[in-house]
């Protein structure tokens, strides 16, 4: 493993595959690394750190459609100088039957130091991690893992819970059984401090409660009581039309967030999306465009959060 | 050491091993004895004539031949992965002198003649291979293959691995059809409505991993379906593979009823949790890690940990270690599933299930005798004399019985390595580790199949 050094910190590995790889000390100077690169950006000061990835080419491999993870990440990239490359592999040569392998192979061949890899299969990062020279960074694979979503709604917490989650509750709703988001979440906000309650219907929920520093709510009330911020997720409707719920009114009944049932939070407790949201399902339009709502910061703290990560893994 | 193999067609062997440990559980015998086999047979020890080899045994045990009850051949159809020959040979450098070849092959083993075929490929292999037939035609689960003509040409068993037989009443008609033959109906239970989609062992290492669970009702329902049609019609009932403390409780409790029922559970499923796949590489017994920290990005998400069923919780392998201690479970048996790398160095979920298991499964088992987990007694009545007996094959030391058995070092250690490996196949998530356990001389059927040093064969 080549270490990393960071100035105050060192990364041991050479990859992010995911939060749990971060202690806490690596975990917190990211995110101050993070948002002072977006400050900087902000205000359009980066400066030297323009130059930082001069010379270097980031790979992005989306084996799933996304248009803001893959965006932010390009943004990331050019804004510290790297070259990025869109493999575009959705639809391509994945099609011809090219091994994930080869492609990657590939992919460092041409001389690319890097690859972003997005993924429908849990687990596909750490399988190109260990078959190539690639540097690997996790954008998100199957319903494991999604580390820089996991950053940078941590950034988003950290700031608007007054500078710390230590001692905070953080309430998840929704689909986290199938959710990558939640779990690295959960990883990088108890590794904070936070504890973590998740509600949803009883099959998005299940096997939760066995993981340490979480706590399963039988009703969103509960959920909601005491909770210093609730995280919601996006429901994917295919998952919903599947029968795992018995209809995306139920779901909204029981699980979707108003003003009203936001107070049953914290006073002024804020909500967050990883996004895109489902208006008027997971939460109203009104909420998501409250005051209350840092869905527009959590998209902003992406590109500082993926500026981080690279930063720290190019070095 | 020079490793050498030889095969059914040879000349059968004659010689003296001096000095080794003889365990036999057909008797119960063990104790330190000369070895003679004259002319493929065991003789007693005063009867030697001039000029036999003579070989020094001390330090080393002497068990009847191992019987392996799901071994994968591949032959015909999947001749990359594994062959007649290649596979025979694996088994015989992990001391098993018979493999009960599945038939879920291109094409299947459905038709006497496929049978037949298989089993003269098998005459100059370096292992005896049996043939279990389709139980269904082109295992498509519909009607039930001509199991009289099947067992006529040799079948020792019907099965449609791979999966369970569908429906409830094409399993019953199979138990009642086979009666005349009195063959068994091996069963690979598993409930596909429920395993669809699975990739794992549900749990929190799955619940972690964000991998859809696979519920331990996906085995119990078949279980208890199968185990309620064999108590009804009679019919003589095998369940393999066995991954759940659940399935084995009902199982316990059939035999208790007098159901004709056995069954057998894979090393992997023994000594492999589902953490695993999380990238865990210690065997059941010891302790685990927390898995508190960072997945192992080496071994994290690994297709060769992917197996059908899936890698049982750590309970579960340790409930099972206890059946095959108190014999409520009838045999170990590999479920060798040999495939190219293209198949299981992808992602976990394009991973074909399943691993080969020949060669370390003696040597598994020698590690949970040496964790204090098995007698060494129980794990070769579990290897050897009670699958072999399930198939009507005799093993055993006495006296003028064909030679049959293996030879191994217990005290020798070796390291899974794809070039210790005879397999055509590596899948294993073993690979790297160091094993103890050599066998050092594998006779079946009174020939010198495999030797390691020994010097019978040159």
């Amino acid at each position: 493993m080549t270490a990393v050094a960071t100035g105050r910190q060192t990364w041991t590995s050479r990859h992010l595959l995911d939060v749990d790889q971060l202690s806490r000390a690596d975990l917190e100077a990211t995110l101050d690394l993070a948002a002072k690169l977006r400050d900087q950006r902000t205000s359009g000061e980066l400066g030297e750190a323009r130059k930082r990835l001069t010379g270097h080419t980031v790979g992005l491999a989306f084996y799933e459609a996304s248009t803001r993870t893959r965006v932010s990440f390009e943004l990331a990239a050019r804004e510290l100088g790297a070259t990025a490359v869109d493999l575009s592999v959705v639809g391509s040569s994945v099609i011809k039957g090219e091994s994930l392998i080869d492609t990657m192979l590939t992919l460092e061949r041409t001389g690319a130091q890097t690859v972003v890899l997005r993924h429908a299969m849990a687990g596909a990062p750490y399988l190109v991690a260990r078959s190539t020279g690639l540097r690997v960074l996790n954008a998100g694979d199957g319903a494991h893992a999604h580390p820089t979503q996991a950053l940078l709604d941590a950034v988003t917490l950290r700031e608007a819970l007054g500078g710390s989650l230590d001692g905070k509750t953080i309430a998840i709703i929704g689909d986290v059984a199938h959710s990558r988001v939640a779990r690295s979440d959960i990883h990088a906000l108890t590794r904070l401090g936070a504890r973590i309650v998740v509600g949803g219907p009883p099959a998005w929920v299940a096997g939760f409660g066995a993981w340490p520093a979480v706590r399963v709510a039988p009703g969103l009330r509960e959920a909601l009581e005491g909770a210093d911020a609730v995280m919601t997720l996006r429901v994917q409707l295919e998952r919903a039309a599947g029968g795992a719920i018995g209809s995306l009114r139920e779901y909204t009944r029981s699980w979707g967030l108003d003003e009203e049932r936001l107070s049953w939070a914290k006073p002024g407790a804020p909500i967050l999306h990883p996004g895109p949201t489902n208006e008027g399902i997971e939460l109203t339009a009104e909420l998501a465009a409250s005051e209350r709502s840092l869905i527009g910061r959590q998209v902003t703290n992406g590109v500082g959060a993926r500026m981080a990560v690279l930063s720290l893994l190019a070095a | 050491m020079s490793t050498q193999f030889g095969d059914l067609a040879d000349a059968p062997a004659s010689f003296v091993i001096a000095g080794a440990r003889m365990l036999d559980p057909s008797d119960g015998s063990d104790g330190i004895r000369d070895l003679v086999v004259l002319d493929g047979r065991i003789a007693a020890g005063s009867e030697v004539p001039n000029g036999i080899p003579r070989l020094d045994g001390r330090g080393l045990i002497v068990a009847p031949g191992l019987c392996d009850l799901h071994t994968h051949l591949r032959e015909p159809g999947g001749e990359g992965a594994e062959t007649i020959a290649s596979g025979t040979r694996a088994a015989a450098h992990g001391g098993f002198t018979t493999v009960c070849a599945m038939p879920n092959t291109d094409p299947p083993l459905d038709e006497a003649a496929r049978v037949a075929w298989v089993i003269s490929l098998g005459r100059g292999a370096s292992a005896r291979v049996r043939v279990i037939a389709a139980a269904t035609r082109g295992r498509a689960g519909e009607t039930l293959t001509e199991v009289e003509d099947l067992a006529a040409a040799g079948a020792v068993a019907f099965s449609d691995d791979g999966a369970a037989i569908p429906t409830a009443r094409l399993a019953r008609t199979a138990l009642q059809g086979l009666g005349p033959t009195g063959l068994p109906l091996i069963e690979h239970a598993e409930d596909p409505s429920l395993a669809a989609g699975t990739m794992m062992r549900a749990g929190p290492v799955a619940t972690r991993l964000g991998l859809p669970g696979w519920p331990p009702s996906a085995e119990l329902v078949i279980v208890q379906r199968d185990l309620a049609l064999a108590e009804e019609t009679g019919g003589r009932l095998h369940l393999t593979h066995l991954s759940t403390a659940a399935a084995l409780d009902a199982v316990r409790r059939a035999k208790d009823r007098g159901v004709r029922v056995t069954c057998d559970v894979t090393p992997h499923h023994l000594s492999m949790s589902d953490a695993w796949v999380a990238g865990e590489r210690r065997f059941t017994w010891d302790e685990p890690d927390d898995m508190a920290g960072a997945l192992d990005a080496e071994t994290a998400f690994d297709g060769r940990c992917r197996v059908n069923p899936p890698l049982a919780n750590r309970d579960d392998a340790l409930a099972l270690l206890r059946g095959v201690a108190d014999g409520s479970i009838d045999a170990i048996a590999t479920d060798h599933a040999p495939h190219p790398p293209e198949r299981t160095l992808v992602e976990f979920g394009e991973a074909a299930p399943g691993m080969i298991g020949l060669e370390t499964a003696f040597s598994i088992g020698l590690a949970a005798v040496d964790a204090g987990c098995l007698t060494l007694a129980a794990l070769l009545a579990a290897l050897s004399t009670r699958p072999a007996a399930l198939i009507g094959e005799e093993r055993g030391l006495r006296p003028g019985a064909e030679a049959d058995l293996v030879v191994f070092d217990p005290a020798a250690r070796w390291r899974v390595e794809r070039g210790a490996l005879v397999s055509r196949s590596a899948n294993t998530p073993l690979l790297g580790m160091t094993l103890p356990g050599v066998v050092r001389l594998t006779v079946a059927g009174g020939r010198v199949v495999f030797d390691e040093g020994m010097g019978l064969l040159v």
